[in-house]
């Protein structure tokens, strides 16, 4: 317990320290059902809850055309902030 | 706790909340608990000609577990205050691991 106070300076000693140092910075984060989002990250939680601002939402469909050939469409979307819930998280990733 | 804190801030707020079956619905958010279950009134379902079976609902409780997303107006949140919460929870969560 002694160690608690240095948390806040430590390195990634454990998976979730890798989310804490993105904090206020770029990160992608690929959802369940075929969601991406870019943004910046302004507040998580342990169960992978996040706020994101300045989202850009992208959705993957795939459609079957004439030739039932598949055929992947983006959809993009923006919000400006955003919450998201965590057992919806795939992974979290910070952006260069 | 941190994000039922933070929603607590936001009560009386419109908020748009997208449930993991593509619904999107409107409205003020007038409650939420420690499971993030949230209620809503003055109700708004957007994408009504997709959904019409929500056309005469008012006000809504929604269970948390189906939330996917709530979409929040910047104005109403405090970022540095929303980033120095985040990182105390952290530091607590870092210390009961041990």
């Amino acid at each position: 317990m002694a160690d608690t106070e240095d948390a806040g300076t430590s390195s990634v000693s454990e998976p979730l320290d890798l989310v804490r140092l993105s904090l206020d910075e770029i990160v992608f984060v690929k959802l369940r059902g075929d969601r991406e989002l870019k943004g910046r990250l302004h507040a998580y939680d342990s169960h992978c809850n996040l706020v994101l601002g300045d989202v850009e939402e992208t959705i993957y469909v795939v459609e079957e055309d004439e030739n039932e050939q598949e055929t992947i469409r983006t959809i993009k979307k923006q919000e400006e902030m955003l919450f998201v819930r965590g057992d919806s998280v795939v992974l979290i990733s910070p952006q260069a | 706790m941190l994000f039922f804190s933070f929603f607590k801030t936001l009560t009386n707020q419109t908020v748009t909340i997208e449930l993991k079956n593509d619904i999107r619905i409107r409205g003020t958010l007038k409650s939420v608990d420690q499971y993030l279950n949230i209620k809503l009134d003055n109700v708004d379902v957007l994408d009504l000609d997709k959904y019409p079976h929500l056309s005469s609902v008012k006000n809504m409780f929604i269970r948390g577990s189906v939330v996917r997303y709530v979409m929040l107006p910047r104005s109403e949140v405090d970022i540095g205050l929303l980033e120095d919460a985040t990182r105390r929870e952290a530091a607590n969560q870092a210390g009961k691991a041990k």
